[in-house]
């Protein structure tokens, strides 16, 4: 092992980021959210955050996080299952990824158009009877928008645990005479839950911190804690309170990474392309 | 292996089609000359023309450009001594100490990121702009490219660094000669991840960003705001040829790679 002796000098730099980016930017965060707008010391910024107005923005921003995952899960769960049984699935897991790497403003300011008063949407439900209807700026347009933008980061985790499922298991079950559906639910989902967990993972904490799906498709009616955020920091520069919610919503981080934790340590588990 | 029934394969269609089809619809429209994205009437390359006309627009993808590809450079640079780093700590627990400051910054928000490098930004006294953009990007790249590195280093057999050193070679030659080749398709993968992250990125992007630099995903955002413009489609569908084309590219370059590595091992 001669090649680990002695300082390693190329992690400087690396430990220089850690140090400047990782641990400075946070403690920042709670540094500042203990002073008020006109720099003196204060807790009135957590006293405010636990009135009805912040508690009531902290629960919708969970409830639309959740039922984002929720329709999610659901959608992904069977194109991730029978997407393994294709034949060339690498090829349509790469065609599911590709519009993940399209830039994210693009794909919103489609839905803009798509969910406009005379956009496709429109034109469809206007040909099956229904009439116009204001879809842009409710909170279905902004849980389809954001569903359809974390869709991908939910299949893959889904994907890479049903693929490293082992099929004689599966097998096994059926020999044993169990049911298709019996099968999934005692077997295979039971096993693929780890890929589940990182898809919540990858899906609840940007759901929560969402601010420019809000503005664009929601039209500032849905207000999430990210959306909170940006206003107290961009908009009214109370950098105070801005701070305090981040605080939350890195102690919610937290909470939510240590209930989705895995066992295994599995690297690229949150890697976008494996 | 069992065939895909019906009901499946019409989910996944309507799966797929629902993927791409606002993608699509951006394209399609893009070649309208009324104006809006709800009646075409009729086809024209004028919007086309006036993304290469609008030298604005030109200098803010040049600006998107620039920023992602210094970006991914430097943190590929970063990230990839970091992980051979991390590889050779022998104590444990300092190594999962340091993996776990690594993933932070993976799994945090995009807003707290946009939020707190704001503050150290306005603290150090750096002015926002090209610079604090740049150093931002660089900093949420570096811990994805350690992450895909960082599986190629463990997979690596120990054995053929004692081998190069028992050999005499020296410690650079161990790092340039045994593990940069051994290790290349994870640190191409972490660079084009690096380079798609900058490109992507809009919240971290907003938040730092001065009044007088601007990157497209900001540009976009103002735009929207403002309202449809077929500008945008024109510029959504050339940013889609480009992807899709450097999709491919990396596609083939990493099978090629894979099979390399397959049949001949690493590589000279």
């Amino acid at each position: 092992m001669k090649a680990t002796q002695g300082r390693p000098f190329y992690l400087i730099p690396y430990y220089l980021w850690i140090a400047l980016f990782v641990i400075a930017p946070i403690a920042l965060i709670a540094y500042f959210s203990f002073f008020d707008l006109s720099g003196n010391f204060t807790l009135d910024n957590y006293k405010n955050f636990f009135t009805s107005v912040y508690l009531q923005m902290t629960l919708s921003s969970f409830w639309y996080a959740f039922l984002i995952t929720l329709f999610s899960i659901l959608i992904a769960y069977p194109t991730a299952y029978w997407l393994t049984k294709t034949k060339h699935k690498q090829l349509w897991l790469l065609l599911i990824i590709i519009p993940s790497w399209i830039n994210l403003l693009l794909k919103t300011y489609a839905f803009i158009g798509i969910f406009g008063l005379y956009g496709p949407a429109n034109n469809f439900l206007e040909t099956i009877g229904i009439g116009r209807l204001q879809i842009l700026f409710t909170d279905f347009s902004f849980i389809f928008v954001a569903v359809y933008i974390f869709i991908p980061f939910m299949i893959l985790p889904i994907f890479n645990s049903l693929d490293k499922l082992n099929p004689a298991l599966v097998d096994a079950s059926r020999d044993l005479g169990a049911s298709p559906w019996t099968t999934f639910r005692r077997v295979i989902f039971p096993l693929t839950t780890g890929g589940v967990k990182s898809g919540i993972q990858a899906v609840f904490i940007p759901a929560l911190s969402l601010f420019m799906i809000t503005r664009l498709i929601a039209g500032n009616k849905v207000i999430t804690l990210g959306t909170a955020i940006e206003q107290q920091f961009l908009v009214t520069q109370n950098w105070g309170m801005g701070s305090t919610i981040a605080v939350f919503l890195i102690l919610f981080m937290f909470i939510i990474m240590i209930l989705t934790g895995q066992k295994e340590k599995g690297g690229s588990a949150n890697g976008k392309t494996r | 292996m069992e065939k895909l029934g019906k009901p499946a394969k019409v989910y996944l269609a309507l799966v797929f089609i629902i993927l791409y089809a606002p993608i699509f619809y951006l394209i399609f429209y893009s070649f309208n000359s009324g104006g809006t994205m709800s009646s075409f009437e009729g086809f024209t390359l004028e919007h086309y023309a006036a993304v290469f006309a609008d030298t604005r627009l030109i200098i803010i993808l040049m600006n998107t450009l620039i920023v992602a590809l210094l970006s991914a450079l430097v943190s590929t640079a970063i990230g990839v001594l970091g992980a051979i780093g991390i590889v050779f700590l022998r104590n444990n627990k300092m190594r999962n100490a340091v993996l776990s400051l690594n993933n932070i910054l993976i799994v945090s928000p995009d807003v707290i990121i946009g939020a707190s490098f704001l503050i150290l930004f306005t603290m150090v006294g750096i002015k926002l702009g090209f610079a604090s953009v740049l150093i931002s990007h660089i900093a949420f790249s570096i811990p994805i490219v350690v992450i895909m590195v960082l599986p190629k280093l463990l997979d690596m057999n120990h054995s053929l660094i004692d081998a190069a050193s028992d050999l005499g070679a020296s410690k650079r030659d161990i790092l340039t000669r045994v593990i940069l080749p051994y290790i290349k398709p994870g640190i191409f993968a972490g660079f084009f991840l690096a380079l798609t992250y900058s490109l992507d990125d809009f919240a971290v992007t907003f938040f730092v960003t001065g009044n007088g630099f601007s990157t497209l995903s900001v540009e976009i955002y103002s735009m929207a705001r403002a309202g449809i413009t077929l500008t945008i489609n024109a510029l959504s569908a050339l940013i889609f040829v480009v992807t899709m084309g450097l999709v491919v590219g990396y596609y083939f370059f990493n099978n090629r790679a894979r099979q390399s590595m397959g049949t001949g091992g690493p590589r000279p």
